[in-house]
């Protein structure tokens, strides 16, 4: 890959990669962990031809990105915990609406405050669930700093392909550590928006699907007018109680991402061709359990890792699959086993055995190494 | 233009009750689009939640109905986006100062460039009659079943010890007046702010044995002054209507233009 060589730090890799991906808008609140990527956004963006803003709270972020990407332009926030869960309501919004957009979440340790520079994986199932009403999302995240970049620009492709929110669903560690990165020369892999080809003068409806699904758009201050709303609403963009609006509308908005999983599942497979003992893990986890599998085929033990990138829609097919020969599937995150429970709904064995932290400190490998040894029969 | 030519008759006959004010309004801010000359593909109409909130979407602009009380964040956006788009905000008075009151006064504060029209039914007329920051003392709502015992928000003291650089306020019964207001509160470049007084016949005239809407307009028409009238020395409880603040600032968006530019390419 031709590009130039860095040496950064993971909130510097978002950042990165959003610049790479087309961002045209950033607005942020500070939060730690994740405010070097907010800062960042005030010095750099400005010089790309971008806009940044910082606002009175995560909500009013949320919002003004959406407002942004309706005038056509790549949008991005970033936050942690507490304003993750204040921007849950304007998530929904863009889910109903469609309105392309990126949202990172460095995750720290809650409930609540909890430990602000304490790293954690808790916010799995509120990326999936946090805002209300049945709906579908993407989640993607990272091990790696090089896997950082490239899940932001992908985070950025899929928004516009799908017209969807996109989490990026990093942690602490993740966030703040440091790794040379390659950034590649410009424009190979970036996905432009899909922008209606309907003339002026004739009728656009922006929520009347192609028969691929998508739904090509039309930025505000373009030829076209029309209504952007969160109510459940017509192929116009205009309010409707109709029960079979409704229907179509919800059944379009889960099945475009959900029946697309072949798609948008990203995962990496690390010796597990013929691996008797197989690791799930994500994020920063996913570094102490691939360090656990060098360390056990170095004694012998046949132990694999699947990496997950894509969180939601969840892969089980890919997990499954994984996990076809082995008896034994090790569950890795810093979380009361939030991935572990989708683990066990995938794979065929019973012996599916969480090994977490929760307490803010990073997971290591001799935290796998003692659960490991417990189910192989080896003792503590 | 024929006033028609801006409705979207196609989402006709539209939600509010009769009597109720918001039509007026509306009205009042098609001429003063009209006037303007602005070319419809260059506005756009943002709106929260609430019966007031769905005015933009009769309109044929480009239209945008967001949150509750989140408009003037996601309008935050469009202006940075594209600045040069002529933005006007639409809000209830619980959806702009209740729910959306920090977006208020950071929107005022920060002068970013739109016009933001709050129409104040003292109600929440949406969900069914219950109070506001906008309802009179000892008033009854379907929440104040004893009278409101919370002081009223004045809209337009609010909107100036923000920073608002354009500040007015009119009713629906002054319909030329609040007409030539919206004029000037667009043309303003900085965060402009009126206040259209308007009346909720159903929840808010009703149970407080206020009448119909006509005898709310006759409200409108005997409880207010134009500003700086004796009427008010004698009767302080009458409320003024005019504009009381326009002033030059350098808005938001002009600013971001002045210390961006030249910020060069990225090494």
């Amino acid at each position: 890959m031709a590009g130039t060589l860095r040496f950064i730090q993971g909130n510097e890799a978002v950042v990165e990669g959003a610049l790479y991906a087309g961002l045209g808008f950033y607005a942020g609140y500070p939060i730690t962990p994740s405010t070097e990527i907010t800062e960042l956004m005030a010095e750099r963006l400005p010089k790309k031809g971008g806009a940044y803003i910082q606002m009175e709270d995560e909500i009013a972020s949320m919002c003004s990105i959406i407002g942004a990407s309706l005038t056509g332009k790549k949008v991005m926030t970033a936050t942690s915990g507490p304003g993750f869960s204040l921007m849950q309501e304007a998530i929904g919004y863009a889910v109903m609406a469609e309105v392309p957009c990126v949202v990172v979440n460095v995750q720290r340790s809650g409930p609540s405050t909890g430990l602000p520079t304490g790293v954690a994986q808790g916010d799995v199932m509120q990326a999936r669930w946090g805002t209300h009403g049945d709906h579908a999302i993407i989640a993607l995240t990272a091990s790696n700093l090089q896997d950082v970049f490239k899940l932001t620009v992908e985070a950025f492709n899929m928004a516009e392909t799908y017209r969807t929110p996109v989490i990026l669903l990093l942690d602490e560690v993740v966030g703040h550590m440091r790794e040379k990165v390659i950034i590649p020369d410009e424009g190979e892999f970036v996905v432009e928006r899909l922008i209606t080809s309907v003339p002026e003068g004739t009728d656009y409806h922006p929520y009347f699907a192609r028969e691929d699904g998508r739904l090509p758009m039309s930025d505000f201050g373009g030829v076209h007018r029309y209504n952007v709303t969160g109510l459940v609403h017509d192929m116009w963009g205009f309010p409707s109680n109709d029960p079979t609006v409704a229907y179509n509308l919800l059944r379009h908005l889960v099945d475009k991402i959900e029946k697309r999983i072949h798609e948008i599942a990203r995962y990496q497979e690390h010796r597990i061709e013929d691996a008797d003992i197989l690791i799930v893990s994500y994020g920063s986890s996913a570094r102490s359990a691939l360090h656990m599998v060098e360390k056990g085929r170095d004694s012998g033990v046949r132990i694999g890792l699947l990496e997950l990138n894509t969180i939601w829609p969840f892969p089980h097919e890919a997990v499954r699959r994984a996990a076809e020969k082995t008896e034994i599937v090790l569950v890795v995150e810093m979380n009361m086993g939030q991935v572990y429970q989708e683990v066990k709904r995938a794979v065929k064995t019973d012996r599916v055995y969480l090994v977490n932290r929760f307490d803010g400190v990073f997971i290591s490998h001799k935290d796998i190494e003692k659960v490991l040894n417990v189910v192989m029969g080896r003792g503590v | 233009m024929p006033t028609k030519d801006f409705i979207r008759q196609r989402f006709f006959p539209h939600l509010w009750c009769a009597g109720c004010g918001h039509g007026t309004i509306m009205a009042s801010l098609v001429q003063a689009i009209e006037e303007l000359n602005l070319p419809k593909n260059n506005v756009v109409l943002v709106s929260g939640i609430g019966c007031s909130s769905r005015l933009p979407g009769y309109l044929d602009f480009h239209t945008l109905h967001t949150l509750h009380g989140r408009a003037l964040a996601f309008t935050a956006g469009i202006k940075l986006g594209r600045p040069e788009l002529t933005v006007i905000v639409l809000m209830g008075d619980g959806d702009a100062s209740a729910i959306g009151g920090n977006h208020l006064i950071h929107a005022a504060r920060r002068n970013i460039d739109m016009t933001a029209i709050v129409l104040n039914n003292s109600i929440y007329g949406m969900t069914g009659g219950q109070n506001s920051p906008t309802t009179p003392l000892d008033a009854l709502s379907a929440t104040t079943p004893r009278g409101n015992i919370d002081p009223a928000f004045d809209l337009v003291e609010l909107a100036k010890g923000a920073g608002a650089s354009f500040v007015a306020r009119s009713t629906a019964y002054h319909f030329a007046e609040l007409k030539q207001m919206l004029v000037r509160a667009i043309s303003h470049r900085g965060f402009s702010f009126v206040e259209a007084m308007s009346g909720c016949p159903t929840y808010y005239g009703r149970r407080n044995k206020l009448g119909s809407g006509v005898d709310l307009m006759r409200m409108f028409r005997d409880r207010t002054v134009p500003m700086g009238s004796d009427k008010k020395n004698d009767d302080p409880s009458l409320i003024e209507r005019g504009i009381f603040v326009e002033k030059t600032r350098p808005s938001y968006t002009d600013q971001y233009r002045s210390i961006t530019q030249g910020a060069g390419e990225d090494s």
